[in-house]
């Protein structure tokens, strides 16, 4: 397989490029002064895009590539994949799902618990010498507070199953109801809002689920409440939560992901009543070497004319 | 009329006390110990004969000393679920009574040890920090965590704090093991009598235990090597269960993975060393720190000297064990 071209689209995981140099012949994106570049030398030698949550595989991608079988995304989400043209090309795509489950729903649960209860903030108070001075503040309590999930899929149950763990009653929106469980399903985001107290997102990102946390919804939330994002910037209309945290309409906020990675709205940066992190879901050694294996197994399937282990088109 | 009401002596304000005191003072005529310029001898010499309730906190001493000035004392009301600061034997000796948080807080500290581990592990308030200082942009993708689920997790104190977190930890897939002074009977976690062989089988020990003058330093550097270079310590318990010195220096050296702590040593003074390490999470004694334990705690304390001075059982005596 070493002479088949595999084009990696950005520097996601030393283990993932090192062996994917070993299999095959590695193209790594970002070596090139630009994607245009990149095109018009090597476009007839890639037969496979290794993708990630940042780069993808977009339609100006998938038309440059006219030898591409299959795409293998280094995430569970496709948001930037465009889906209806490589299946009307017949263009594979394959993903991580399950192996990151468990860690993007435990960092969910990490961002409630240092949100409400001002892990990071009562950090930088002692760092900064404050506690000499003082005592820090009261801040929330979490254990039986309501949590209210967007998305009941495998992430948003395993988030559902820690937090009934504090006690925390659960309830939740999806595009259908959820047999088989004794949480409460709300018709819509809003209702969903106006009935809980955390409320986290933890659908994919689809045309359909693009700003889902809007002004109403964050109004409906209430300045008690707290958003949760373990999805896609994009679920949050950004300037919006940014103005509702500012104005003090919203309670608080985690987020792990954002409108523009890296950028981070600088209004966020000064306030206390949220916790930022960089896109660090799935970000463990254990998980991550779990994902490449899975994006490696995907690709040796494929090549070998074997069934895809995580097929997702 | 506050003459009327039942005396009650305060030495130190508790929290609860400074944040309620108005609730409070309707309740209650308060001997404010800490407001006379008297030395505090002079002071229960002076006016402290009668009394025989006190209200104080865990970080007021209660020594033989203060207690040969109250000869009327019968009731110590305490705002803290530890006893370390009460001179036991000697109330054992007087019959003088103690009630405490009992297990109020249970929740609320079970919560914040859960939390102080997953941010070691996946780096919370580090990566957070990285945002701030503007270096998403700069340095690009931040260093990779450890996995919370499949962790060991020893927990030191199998009482209620103990019991909350190992239930939290139990649904994000960890194992549980635990040391106490005795084995727990119905409890099908594996116990260990050896805190050494617990952290040797441990990826994360969570200090949930009392500060007696067994656990004193307790966590020693042998434990902490046991642990090994990639464990982590959450205390929620004690500052002194731990040999601070000694933690210091193993984090210093990476002798140890990490450590979240919610209380140190010598409060609130926290050693120097520990504020340039990243994956080192300090908390200042805020365990119990919302609206809902304080609420919850007025409302017992209250209902503790009431019922002292209605002749009724206490609501939350401190048996001895």
């Amino acid at each position: 397989m070493e002479s088949i071209g595999v084009l990696l689209t950005s520097p996601m995981n030393p283990y993932l490029e090192q062996e994917l140099g070993k299999r095959f012949k590695l193209f790594r994106f970002w070596d090139f002064p630009s994607a245009d570049d990149f095109f018009r030398e090597h476009s007839k030698s890639i037969r496979a895009v290794v993708g990630s949550s940042f780069i993808g595989a977009d339609a100006q991608m998938i038309e440059a590539l006219p030898k591409m079988e299959i795409v293998s995304s280094f995430s569970v989400g496709l948001d930037k994949i465009d889906l209806v043209r490589c299946k009307e090309k017949g263009i594979r795509v394959t993903n991580t799902p399950d192996v990151l489950t468990e860690d993007v729903a435990d960092l969910a649960l990490a961002l409630i618990l240092a949100t409400l209860r001002r892990i990071c903030e009562s950090d930088r108070y002692v760092r900064s010498g404050a506690w000499k001075r003082g005592d820090f503040k009261l801040t929330t309590k979490f254990t039986g507070k309501s949590v209210g999930i967007i998305g009941l899929g495998r992430i948003g149950s395993a988030i559902a199953k820690r937090a009934e763990g504090f006690s925390c009653p659960i309830s939740y929106h999806s595009r259908t109801e959820k047999p088989g469980t004794n949480y409460k399903y709300y018709p819509s985001v809003v209702e969903l809002a106006s009935n809980c107290q955390i409320l986290v997102v933890a659908c994919a990102l689809t045309p359909e689920t693009r700003h889902i946390i809007n002004r109403e919804v964050i109004n409906a939330l209430g300045p008690k409440g707290v958003v949760i994002n373990i999805g896609r910037g994009l679920h949050v209309d950004e300037p919006e939560l940014v103005s509702a945290l500012v104005e003090g309409r919203l309670g608080g906020a985690g987020l792990d992901v954002f409108e523009n990675e890296p950028n981070v709205p600088e209004e966020l940066l000064a306030l206390d009543n949220v916790v930022l992190l960089p896109h660090v879901g799935s970000g463990t050694v254990e998980t991550r070497k779990d994902m490449a294996d899975l994006v490696l197994g995907n690709l040796e399937a494929h090549f070998l004319n074997k069934p895809l282990l995580t097929p997702v088109v | 009329m506050a003459d009327q009401l039942p005396q009650v002596l305060v030495l130190r304000p508790p929290p609860v006390f400074t944040l309620l005191e108005t609730q409070f003072s309707q309740k209650f005529h308060f001997l404010r110990a800490w407001e006379s310029p008297l030395p505090t001898a002079d002071f229960l010499a002076t006016h402290a004969a009668s009394v025989k309730a006190v209200l104080c906190s865990g970080d007021t001493p209660i020594t033989g000393d203060i207690l040969r000035h109250l000869p009327s004392l019968q009731l110590i009301v305490t705002t803290s679920a530890g006893l370390n600061h009460i001179n036991l034997p000697e109330c054992r000796r007087r019959s003088i009574s103690i009630a405490s948080a009992g297990e109020i807080f249970s929740d609320d500290c079970a919560d914040l040890a859960v939390g102080l581990l997953m941010d070691v592990l996946r780096k919370i308030s580090a990566a957070d920090r990285f945002i701030r200082a503007g270096l998403w942009p700069i340095r690009g993708e931040y260093r990779l965590g450890s996995k919370l689920g499949g962790k060991r997790v020893g927990i030191v104190g199998l009482g209620s704090i103990g019991l909350e977190v190992a239930k939290r930890l139990e649904a994000f897939g960890c194992i549980i093991s635990y040391n106490s002074r005795r084995k727990k009977a119905n409890i099908s976690y594996p116990f260990y009598s050896n805190v050494c062989e617990l952290a040797a089988n441990s990826n994360a020990l969570i200090i949930c235990c009392a500060l007696t003058d067994e656990t004193c330093h307790m966590i020693n550097k042998e434990v902490m090597k046991a642990l090994g270079k990639e464990g982590v310590i959450i205390n929620i318990g004690r500052g002194s269960i731990i040999d601070e010195k000694e933690l210091v220096q193993c984090l210093v050296q990476g002798e140890i993975g990490g450590a979240g702590l919610d209380v140190f040593e010598n409060e609130p003074d926290v050693p120097r060393e520990l504020f340039t390490l990243d994956n080192v999470v300090l908390s200042p004694h805020v365990a119990v720190y919302t609206p809902e334990s304080f609420s919850d705690l007025y409302d017992l304390m209250v209902g503790n000297l009431e019922a002292f001075f209605s002749n009724k059982p206490l609501l939350s005596p401190v048996l001895d064990e």
